[in-house]
């Protein structure tokens, strides 16, 4: 494997007190004194503290790799707590990039940790990056991903990336001198709305674990320059049926950015590229809707309404206001469930599936549909207080 | 005949099965397949055109079939393929 960083142990020396934190390594031939010093030269960047980042910063640290940037602009919410194990229940409402630097200290006092309260953006990425060796990925949507991918093949920084879906992950590393970047791979985005995110499919809570772990793995091999890299490989994580599979990856002749003749040299609007403005807003925004205090006083009120729950059995489970089941991807088949001289309210959590709904059923010659603006979480918020909120 | 793994993203437009065996001789006779069964999936597959989707890879066994012979490549018995789109998840 060729030397993909620029790491000078030269510079670097252990304390005894680092010897004696060290020597698991130490005395292993594939690290020893000259890889602990490579570790300790390194500085690698980690693109946000929560899932991925949580795995990967924490054992980065411990393992010594001396200079830890971690880039995040979020507050810790007990959301985060179930996979976020940089964060304890105490740091809720604090910064994240304050929470993890305090674990990675009380971990490793040894470490200069540099902390990016900023969102990643074309305007400060390459700067950024110019002070790193390697990068670690762990963002949770497309247009950082590909911003990411691209300011790491322009600087010229292997990019270790990881991403997760429920209880799937996916691990490469990305744009080294010899090996393909993201784009040779997925060359565009999906169009948003295609392909749930995190937040509406969930994820589940090890798996973050399992994949930051791998890309810790992978960015020690690339300081150590041990091992076969994960360059050219994209390896699938199936939690669930707790296999592992490798697919190749191949360079892309045409690449955009990482080919002969690029046609991307420098960093673009990624929000523009991916199609988004506005992510979470429901699609539709014509979609008639009923705001939630408004529902609660005229299902009191006895009036003739019919609520329609969009949502999945499993999310049904956790709270519901007694609404009629149909998940939004079974609504076309059971559409003649549904009596279209009644007034309709449809909800799901937030409002962005029943926005879909409402759309769907008022092409189907629907007259009274409207959507519950802001979902379940929103009854939650200003009508029931004493229902569980997800 | 050839099994074609479903991620996890695309399982709820498939009857939420991980791996479905279709009777097919090229890739794209697998596909079509496949749609024919599970019609929800064609428009995450394909676009309007009729063309595979710029975020949908194809896996013939662990090789991206845009090397191969695209969607004319041949598959035989006891092949697996692999759709692998881009998945979003990890920061938040
Ligand atoms: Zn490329």
């Amino acid at each position: 494997m060729a030397t993909i960083t620029e790491v000078t142990p030269e510079a670097a020396t252990l304390s005894n007190d680092e010897i004696l934190r060290y020597s698991r390594h130490l005395i292993m031939p594939e690290v020893g004194m000259e890889g602990q010093l490579k570790l300790k030269a390194a500085r690698v960047l980690c693109i946000g503290a929560g899932g991925l980042g949580s795995p990967l910063a924490l054992y980065l640290g411990a393992a010594g790799v001396g200079t830890l940037g971690i880039v995040d602009f979020d507050v810790v919410d007990y959301t985060n707590l179930q996979r976020q194990i940089i964060h304890s229940t105490a740091d809720v409402g604090r910064k994240k990039l304050d929470s993890a630097a305090e674990k990675l200290k009380a971990i490793n006092p040894f470490l200069n940790i540099r902390k990016f309260e900023t969102r990643l953006s074309s305007d400060n990425a390459l700067e950024l990056f110019r002070e790193f060796d390697i990068i670690a990925d762990g963002t949770d949507n497309f247009p950082t991903r590909y911003l990411v991918n691209d300011a790491c093949v322009l600087t010229g920084k292997p990019n270790v990336y990881g991403s997760i879906f429920r209880f799937e992950g996916q691990a490469s590393v990305f744009a080294t001198e010899e090996g393909p970047c993201y784009r040779c791979l997925y060359p565009e985005p999906p169009p948003p709305g295609l392909v749930p995110s995190c937040a509406e499919g969930g994820v589940l809570g090890i798996l973050p674990g399992l994949v930051g772990v791998i890309q810790a793995t992978e960015a020690i091999k690339l300081i150590l320059d041990k091992g076969d890299a994960l360059i050219g490989r994209l390896l699938l994580v199936d939690a669930l049926g707790m296999k592992f599979r490798e697919l190749k990856l191949r360079k892309n002749p045409d690449c955009p950015v990482c080919s002969e003749h690029p046609t991307i040299t420098k960093l673009i609007d990624y929000n523009e590229f991916c199609g988004i403005r506005g992510e979470e807003k429901p699609v539709e925004t014509a979609v008639p809707e009923l705001q939630v205090e408004e529902l609660k006083r005229r299902l009191d009120a006895g009036d003739d309404l019919f609520v329609l729950d969009v949502r999945e059995p499993h999310e049904y489970q956790i709270c519901n206001i007694n609404g009629y089941l149909i998940p939004l991807g079974d609504l076309p088949k059971r559409v003649n469930e549904l009596d279209s001289s009644r007034e309709i309210v449809a909800h799901c959590r937030s409002g962005a599936r029943s926005a879909k709904a409402v759309d769907f059923l008022r092409q189907a010659g629907f007259k009274k549909v409207h959507n519950l603006s802001g979902g379940i979480l929103a009854w939650a918020d200003r009508v029931d207080p004493k229902m569980p909120k997800y | 005949m050839p099994k074609i793994h479903i991620p996890t993203p695309l399982r709820q437009y498939a009857g939420k099965q991980p791996d479905i065996e279709v009777k097919a001789s090229t890739i794209g006779e697998a596909l079509s397949g496949l749609v024919a069964q599970h019609p929800d999936l064609r428009r995450h597959l394909y676009t309007d055109e009729g063309k595979l989707r710029a975020f949908v890879n194809v896996y013939l066994n662990d090789e991206d079939v845009r090397y191969l012979q695209k969607e004319a490549t041949a598959v035989k018995d006891g092949d697996s393929i692999s759709i692998v789109p881009s998945i979003a998840g990890g920061r938040s």
